[in-house]
């Protein structure tokens, strides 16, 4: 059964490079182009994996990240965070509010698809 | 009546009641309310001038040279309605320096010379002595001839006499006791003796009241007036001489020169010094004594002539010395309360004189001769022992019964040859020594210290040459062959014929001779070389104390030192209780501020006017020149130079001014201090900020090339994929980079005009023609978006100053924006061009969905798109209103956005912008 990973990115054009790039590699993908839709689709879908975007409207990738881990019934979700800001401070505490990986943008295909499948035991 | 028990008692009952008037002038002075700040007190006072040589001697003298007496009164008469001025300048130098006596005025004139207090204080004690000894000649008499009443005895040779039987020691020593008791109580800072100075205005009213009294006895009591004394005397061969203008034997030269000592003997006498100078409470008070004490003067001889006279008359033939005339006359009449009060006036004269002047001797001989001595070979045991103002009193209390039995020993050695008056003007040639050196230092500017020793020396020795020593060969104590041979036998060298000179007398003599050495010598060491730092400050302050308000002794000072040690010291000679008081006081003076008992003076700084303070304290208690040792001993005072002292007054007006200049300087500093860290906050913040900027700049640069990257990755990867797919995602990487493209250019403009990089072409424009312009160039946007553009652009309106193509550069900007946010179809972009506040306004209105009202301001802030659908998101790069509103701002306008929120989404937009018109 494929496993199903969210976007949540509010720029348009990466969320179809994205959702082209994994539904190549066999993943069921859901999107989402906000905070606050990131988090509701989350738990309706109930994705394996999250690729979220740090800044977003209404709602930031760290605050979406923070209440995905506070939600029991999303435990063993994985979360892999996107920045286009590469600066240490935003890895280390994307990394403390629970994410399990972290990829600066602009990021190689290649690369993301080998994080993903590393995430998820594919 | 008249027995021995009742005169010892009125006499002692006399002396009873003018301890009690001290008693309480002091305890009233304590109290602040003082009994001798009156001007007639001061007046009265003054009349301490007349002793037993007034109420006895003066009688004595007119016996043999009749108006021969009046010399010595005119001399006063003369000094104070004629030179009041020297005296006013003595009372106020010696106000200004605490000056205690005329050896402290003297010496500290000369730069505070220990050697010149004592040499004065030495010259004092020796010329006084002789004139203490008048006294207990005149009281001793007076009691022995009272002692003999009925009958008229004259008083015996006392050097016949034992000492323990001999009245007159007895009556040196109650004397002594007296005067302890009444003036060394307890010691003061100022020296003052109020109470003394009540006792004193006191006698000087018994003796005259006493005087008139016999002198109206014997004018109308035992003649018939003055007339018929006058009458008798006429008649008489012998006594007609005594009525004579000039008496012979005395002459013109003798006047002159009596009137002159006795000039000066009122203003240099110690006791005169002490209560016309030292206890005067006013130097108001010396106008009424101008004219009052002259007049006392005159009162008090007026009937001197008419009782030596009638005493002629009277005992014609008897052995009765004319000395005697003013007791025994009313004695002869059986007249015993006449007699009790002549006893008494005579006693109060004697009493007035030994008291005052005992005490300022003493003063002078602890001050300005014990303490130097003390300080010199003793002053590790000075300063291990605490409390050294019992010291200070035994020393005085010493020196009073010291000199009163000096002045006992002269009287058996040299007293009978005399008569009173000759005994006094003894002691007024050796006091008017002090002249030169003390009027000189008054007006004379080069006066030194070596010059006043010279002087005082040379002309002391001359006095005690032509006229001390004569007096103890006259006495038979010493041999009498150097008066008639000279000394070596030298004829040039007789003591009463100096050099050849005769037809003097003998006082005559001396005064010539001691004034040709002590002016002589006084002028010429002072020559010799120019005064030092230290005599000419000391000058400054004599010379000029008419000049100056204040002393300005304090800025004269340079050294160190520390409150609890000039405390300790002052407390060591006044007591702790006095010193700390007197402290306070000064503290509360300099606005030393709070509640007496909260100790205010310990928050003093050790300045140099405290130091002065401390200083001129102690002065009171030990003199000036040795409080000047005293206090260098915890000051360390630095040497100053006669340049440096110049240099003090002279720069004082320059110190201020660098002051100024320092105070200005680092007013400077502390304002360049406080931009300079102004400016590093600024850097601080400016640096936060271009950090933001740079992540937000790396971000929106970052989002276009992960689309790019991504997209052509997946066609690179994947040569067979669908042709639809392949156009789409290449043209998302052409639109992509276009964004990129328009990014870069933008950022580098917007940070081109933040740092006034830009250029800028300012021109007269036509508004409208841009506005025109502009709208054409956007009307494709318009046609894809299916929206409809309406202008409202009047003719005739005045020309803006501005650069065109930034103007349009602003124009597309919002055409574009109101465009972007249009739905498609209804789209309706209105756009009005009026005048508005002295310029051109502009507007932009969109039928668009609006903006929320906490959005805006943010806006106008680099990098904030407004807007939630992804559709909107890639035309914009977050920087065209930010770089709009500084065109507009460039120009002097201002660029906003009006948006009617509250009505809920679909309001519309209106962004307008206002520029001023070209001059």
């Amino acid at each position: 059964m494929a496993k199903k990973v969210l976007i949540a990115d509010d720029e348009q054009n990466i969320v179809i490079s994205i959702e082209f790039l994994l539904r190549r590699e066999g993943f069921e993908v859901v999107v989402a182009s906000d905070g606050e839709a990131a988090l509701v689709k989350a738990r309706e879908e109930k994705p394996d994996l999250v690729l979220l975007d740090v800044m977003m409207p209404k709602m930031n990738g760290f605050d979406v990240c923070q209440a995905l881990r506070a939600d029991p019934e999303l435990a063993g979700m994985r979360v892999l965070m996107l920045t286009a800001k590469g600066r240490e401070t935003e890895v280390s505490k994307g990394l403390g509010l629970g994410a399990d990986a972290y990829m600066t943008k602009p990021f190689s295909t290649k690369e993301l698809v080998a994080q993903v499948r590393a995430l998820l035991g594919a | 009546m008249l027995n021995s028990p009742a005169i010892i008692a009125v006499a002692l009952a006399y002396l009873l009641v003018l301890f009690a008037v001290a008693y309480w002038g002091d305890k009233r002075a304590d109290q602040g309310r003082s009994i001798i700040a009156s001007p007639t007190i001061y007046a009265l006072s003054m009349g301490v001038y007349c002793t037993t040589w007034t109420f006895y001697g003066s009688v004595g003298r007119a016996a043999v040279s009749g108006i021969g007496f009046l010399p010595i009164y005119l001399g006063p008469t003369l000094v104070m309605a004629l030179g009041w001025f020297l005296l006013l300048k003595m009372i106020r130098t010696a106000k200004a320096n605490r000056i205690t006596s005329i050896a402290d005025f003297i010496s500290s004139r000369y730069g505070k010379s220990h050697l010149l207090g004592g040499l004065v204080t030495v010259i004092a004690v020796v010329g006084i002595v002789p004139y203490i000894a008048l006294q207990l000649k005149a009281v001793s008499g007076s009691v022995s001839l009272l002692f003999h009443y009925p009958e008229i005895i004259m008083p015996g040779r006392s050097a016949t006499l034992p000492v323990l039987a001999d009245m007159s020691f007895y009556i040196a020593l109650i004397l002594a006791a007296f005067t302890i008791v009444f003036g060394t109580r307890h010691l003061d800072a100022t020296e003052r003796h109020e109470g003394m100075v009540a006792a004193i205005a006191l006698e000087s009213v018994v003796k005259l009241l006493a005087f008139l009294a016999v002198g109206l006895f014997v004018t109308y009591g035992i003649y018939d007036g003055l007339g018929d004394i006058f009458r008798r005397v006429a008649a008489d061969e012998n006594l007609h001489r005594l009525t004579a203008a000039i008496p012979s034997g005395q002459g013109y030269t003798g006047w002159f020169s009596l009137t002159l000592l006795a000039g000066m003997a009122v203003l240099f006498l110690p006791r005169q010094f002490q209560i016309a100078v030292v206890e005067n409470v006013n130097e108001a008070h010396l106008k009424r004594a101008a004219w009052l004490f002259p007049l006392y003067l005159l009162l008090i001889n007026l009937f001197v002539l008419p009782i030596a006279l009638g005493g002629l008359l009277h005992f014609s033939g008897q052995p009765v010395d004319a000395d005697t005339f003013v007791l025994t006359l009313p004695m002869a009449e059986r007249q015993e309360a006449m007699a009790l009060l002549v006893f008494i006036g005579g006693l109060s004269a004697a009493t007035g004189m030994v008291i005052v002047e005992t005490i300022a001797l003493s003063t002078m001989v602890c001050n300005d001769l014990a303490m130097p001595l003390l300080l010199r070979h003793k002053r590790l045991a000075l300063e291990a022992s605490k409390d050294l103002s019992s010291l200070l009193l035994g020393i005085r209390r010493g020196a009073i019964l010291l000199i009163l039995l000096l002045g006992y020993l002269y009287f058996r050695l040299a007293g009978e040859a005399y008569a009173l008056v000759a005994i006094g003007l003894i002691s007024f040639s050796a006091v008017a020594q002090f002249a030169p050196a003390l009027i000189g230092g008054m007006y004379w500017r080069s006066g030194t210290r070596q010059g006043a020793l010279a002087g005082l020396s040379g002309g002391f020795l001359v006095w005690a040459y032509t006229l001390l020593l004569p007096s103890f060969a006259k006495s038979g104590w010493l041999s009498a062959d150097f008066l008639t041979g000279g000394l070596f036998g030298i004829e040039l060298l007789r003591p009463q014929q100096l050099f050849g000179l005769t037809g003097l007398d003998e006082i005559s003599h001396c005064l010539f001779w001691s004034f040709v050495a002590n002016v002589g010598a006084y002028v010429g060491v002072s020559l010799l070389r120019p005064p030092s730092a230290a005599e000419a400050s000391q000058a400054t302050l004599f010379v000029d104390a008419l000049k100056h308000a204040r002393p300005v002794g304090a800025a004269l000072w340079r050294g160190s030192a520390e409150v609890s040690d000039l405390l300790a010291l002052a407390g060591r000679f006044l007591g702790p209780q006095r010193a700390e008081a007197a402290f306070a006081a000064y503290a509360r003076g300099r606005g030393g501020g709070g509640a007496p008992d909260a100790r205010p003076f310990k928050a003093l700084e050790a300045d140099a006017e405290l130091v002065q303070f401390a200083e001129s304290l102690l002065a009171g208690a030990i003199g000036s020149a040795s409080a000047r040792a005293m206090v260098a001993s915890v000051a360390k005072e630095e040497p100053l130079s006669l340049s440096e002292v110049m240099n003090i007054l002279d720069e004082a007006s320059q110190l201020r001014s660098y002051s100024r200049e320092l105070e200005r300087k680092s007013a400077e500093l502390t304002a360049a201090t406080r931009e300079l860290k102004e400016a590093n906050e600024r850097l601080q913040e400016l640096d936060r900020v271009k950090d933001d900027i740079m992540s937000s700049v790396t971000h929106e640069l970052r989002t276009p090339l992960t689309s790019i990257r991504a997209f052509a990755e997946l066609l690179h990867d994947d040569p067979r994929m669908r042709l639809a797919d392949r156009e789409r995602f290449l043209g998302v990487i052409v639109s992509e980079a276009e964004r990129l493209t328009r990014l870069i250019n933008q950022t580098l403009d917007l940070a081109k005009i933040e740092s006034g990089k830009a250029d800028w072409n300012g021109a007269e424009l036509d508004l409208k023609e841009v506005v025109e312009q502009s709208v054409a160039a956007t009307s494709q946007l318009f046609n894809e978006k299916g929206a409809r553009i309406e202008l409202d652009l009047p003719d005739g309106l005045p020309p803006i100053r501005a650069d065109r193509d930034r103007l349009i550069q602003v124009m597309l900007n919002l055409l574009s924006n109101a465009v972007k946010f249009l739905a498609p179809g209804k789209g309706c972009v209105r756009v009005s061009l009026r005048r508005r506040d002295g310029g051109l306004e502009v507007a932009v209105a969109d039928n668009g969905p609006g903006i929320r009202r906490e959005d805006q301001e943010t806006i106008f802030e680099k990098f904030r798109q407004v807007g939630d659908t992804m559709t909107e998101k890639p035309a914009g790069t977050g920087l065209g209103l930010p770089i709009s509103r500084r065109i507009v701002e460039h120009f002097g306008g201002r660029l906003w956005v009006e948006s009617d929120w509250a009505k809920g989404a679909g309001v519309g937009a209106t962004f307008r912008f206002v520029l001023p018109l070209a001059q």
